[in-house]
């Protein structure tokens, strides 16, 4: 074994995987950066690349970029957690593998057709082959089938290990839960003409993605990170692990309802949706005292202080984003002003980042530091730091920055089109064109220049941590389930 | 650390509260789905038969109910032709499908939901800004066929790109936001003043 430089020695067979995911992912995030930007840019100026690569074209591939690179990340992260935690080999490497493949394949594919292609006829062609139309769903069917093959290898692969191996709590959650999330996915893989019905079921992906499997899945990957970063006991991360996910499927699966107050469901979901949706902050409020009490304990004594930071931003980023800042506007007396206005937006960036972008980054660093050899990368570091440092300033303020720029702009066009000229064509311009809105699209702008600089930056230090480092960090050896 | 916690702090307790209120919760969401499901069928009185787009649609505030509700008026046949219900159906989905074909919901909102870029279509067929009740299906099929041309921007530079809508699909696009325009969205957006609303 080396330390100090990349060697896949170094890893497992589970997370000489997990890299590769990583490695798009970073690449996909790099991706939906470009594209925010070019769509930002065409809120400031209307003229850029108008009939080239039209705003729609561009938000279609910034948050589609997201949500694929989300998933690569957390893909990854089960890969390479799945070995340790069920003390055996993965079961089915090679097929793994070339699922790996054939997905990126396929992303690629999708991608190239997007920015050629764009739009097709109104027929069924168009949604098979060029894209489907509905917004984070806009993959082509035939790519549908492609995503939820390479899930079914990816749940084989964690089913089979853990039964070969160990089943333990976090074992138990996660594989449930990957069940619940692939068959989600299903919910939107069918056209109707009934829009009611058609968003009805778009929502059960959406809603039920991010505000109940997906962050069910954090808390199983974080309460691995905590172990595996301060050597939390595993009896406190699964008992709170069990909580979690009591709060949050108690809260968010009915708190699905506070997205069928306006599009012509029945007004019963006004009194469901409003009631569980404002629980959904409480699950989160536990994670940020249980992590923080944890890292607390440890006096932040620990080998990879890129990775705990990056943490500690994951469990504030989640209860500010989606609590504090999906709360805001989740009661329908606010929603009925609010509902599809910059308001959204700004919920929606500083919830994908803070609960879910900070999560993967904070794996990246994880498995930086193993693939060297499981080098030192607490304090007295090469340089202090500067990078990693620089990296999550610029990242966390442009992000923030963002996110305030568009709750200006989302107070004013709640004000000005929906609660004084009602919505209408001309209203809708009215708020558009009125300087506090020009100036916080401009602030976008910026912060957004900012976002990405720091991502760049992050690039270069994953790229760069820890070389030469000979110092080894302390391993926690997780205790069996 | 040698006792035991007490029940409620034990892993064994909130795993099966855990798992309770799961399946409690979607016991629930499913028991739901299927009433929502069956009071929003086409049809019904909140989503409209497609032959709705044979009638005149407007969108009312409704003083016993506290909100803005669609409302019904007489004949109005969308193009000048009164559909059968089978021929509205097909209609309304080739119109559907070339909105779903397009992508306008990644520059617009439809019942609010899409991107921020565009204005809601949600009540499209019934905006003030198609001139006049007359003049609305010709505008609007002109606007979709050359929407450079005939933008309409109230000076934010903000243009509807060529989308290469083909004449045939221009109308499809009309009828399904007709018809969309009478679904009852429970009073979202409030305080729309319809085209009709002007010429009162
Ligand atoms: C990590 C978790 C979450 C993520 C990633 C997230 C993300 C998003 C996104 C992207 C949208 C906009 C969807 C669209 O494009 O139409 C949205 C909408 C919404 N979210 Fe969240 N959200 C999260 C959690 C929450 C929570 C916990 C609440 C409530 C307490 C909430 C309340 C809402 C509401 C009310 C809307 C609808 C906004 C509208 O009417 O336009 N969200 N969310
Ligand atoms: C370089 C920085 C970024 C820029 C300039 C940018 C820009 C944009 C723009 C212009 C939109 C379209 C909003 C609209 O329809 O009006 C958008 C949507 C969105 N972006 Fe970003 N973005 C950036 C980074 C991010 C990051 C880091 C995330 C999350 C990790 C993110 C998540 C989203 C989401 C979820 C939406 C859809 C929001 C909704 O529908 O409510 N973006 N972004
Ligand atoms: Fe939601």
């Amino acid at each position: 074994m080396r330390t100090g430089i990349i060697d896949g020695a170094n890893l497992n067979g589970g997370q000489q995987l997990a890299v590769k995911y990583f490695s798009v992912a970073l690449v996909l995030f790099l991706v939906q950066m470009l594209f925010g930007l070019l769509a930002a840019i065409q809120f400031v100026r209307p003229d850029f690349l108008y009939n080239v690569l039209d705003f729609n074209v561009n938000r279609m591939v910034h948050i589609d970029a997201m949500v694929v690179w989300m998933l690569y990340g957390f893909v990854g992260a089960v890969y390479w957690l799945l070995e340790e935690e069920s003390g055996t080999r993965v079961v089915g490497l090679a097929v793994g593998n070339l699922a790996f493949w054939v997905l990126t394949v396929a992303v690629a594919i999708v991608v190239v057709v997007y920015l050629w292609v764009q739009t097709g006829p109104g027929n069924d062609l168009t949604r098979w082959f060029v894209n489907e139309g509905r917004e984070y769903l806009e993959a082509p069917r035939w790519a549908d089938f492609g995503i939820v093959a390479v899930l079914g290898v990816f749940f084989y692969n964690v089913a089979a290990t853990f039964s070969r191996g160990r089943w333990s709590g976090i074992a138990g959650v996660l594989t449930l839960d990957l069940v619940a999330l692939a068959g989600l996915y299903c919910a939107g893989m069918f056209y109707l003409t009934n829009i009611t019905a058609d968003q009805y079921w778009w929502w059960w992906v959406i809603h039920l993605w991010v505000e109940a499997t997906w962050e069910v899945l954090v808390g199983c990957i974080m309460a691995w990170g905590l172990m595996h970063v301060l050597g939390v006991r595993r009896r406190i991360v699964e008992t709170w692990l069990y909580i979690e996910v009591a709060l949050m499927f108690g809260s968010g699966i009915l708190g699905l309802g506070h997205h069928y107050f306006w599009i012509g469901t029945p007004d019963y979901w006004f009194s469901i949706g409003g009631f569980f949706s404002a629980l959904e902050p409480i699950p989160l409020v536990a994670m940020v005292v249980h992590s923080v009490y944890d890292a607390g304990v440890r006096k932040l004594r620990n080998g990879n202080h890129p990775a705990l930071a990056w943490i500690i931003a994951h469990t504030f980023g989640n209860f500010l984003g989606a609590g504090v800042w999906g709360f805001m506007h989740t009661l329908p007396q606010i929603n009925l002003y609010t509902h599809g206005t910059q308001w959204t937006a700004s919920h929606g960036h500083l919830a994908f980042f803070g609960a879910y972008a900070t999560i993967n980054i904070a794996f990246f660093y994880i498995a930086m530091q193993t693939w060297r050899g499981n080098i030192w990368l607490g304090s007295g570091l090469a340089g202090e730091g500067w990078k990693w440092k620089g990296a999550l300033a610029l990242i966390n303020l442009g992000v923030i920055g963002m996110t305030v720029a568009l709750l200006i702009a989302g107070y004013e066009q709640s004000f000005i089109e929906r609660a004084m000229e009602g919505s209408t064509w001309r209203g809708y311009f009215a708020g558009q064109m009125h300087p506090w809105f020009q100036q916080a699209m401009a602030w976008r702008l910026v912060f957004g220049v900012v976002t990405l600089a720091g991502a760049l930056l992050l690039v270069w230090d994953l790229l760069t941590i820890g070389v030469g480092e000979t110092r080894r960090a302390p391993q926690f050896a997780a205790e069996a389930g | 650390m040698g006792t035991s916690p007490p029940v409620w702090a034990s892993e064994s307790f909130w795993k099966k509260v855990a798992i309770w209120v799961t399946a409690g919760s979607f016991v629930i969401l499913v028991i739901l789905t299927f009433d929502t499901l069956s009071k929003t069928a086409v049809g019904g009185s909140r989503v409209q038969s497609y032959s709705v787009i044979n009638r005149s649609i407007d969108y009312r505030f409704d003083y016993i109910l506290n909100r803005y509700r669609p409302v019904f008026g007489g004949d109005e046949p969308l193009f000048g032709r009164s559909l059968s219900e089978d021929e509205a159906a097909a209609l309304v989905t080739q119109g559907k499908k070339t909105v779903q074909a397009k992508n306008c919901m990644n520059c617009h909102t439809l019942l609010g939901n899409g991107a921020y870029y565009a204005p809601d279509l949600t009540k499209a067929w019934l905006d003030p800004d198609w001139g006049s009740v007359e003049e609305r299906e010709a505008r609007m099929l002109a606007f979709l066929l050359d929407p450079e041309k005939n933008a309409v921007t109230f000076s934010s530079g903000r243009k509807m790109p060529r989308l290469g809508i083909t004449d045939a699909e221009a109308h499809a696009i009309v009828a399904f936001l007709k018809w969309m325009s009478a679904i009852d969205t429970n009073g979202f957006p409030t305080n729309f003043k319809t085209i009709g609303h002007q010429e009162d």
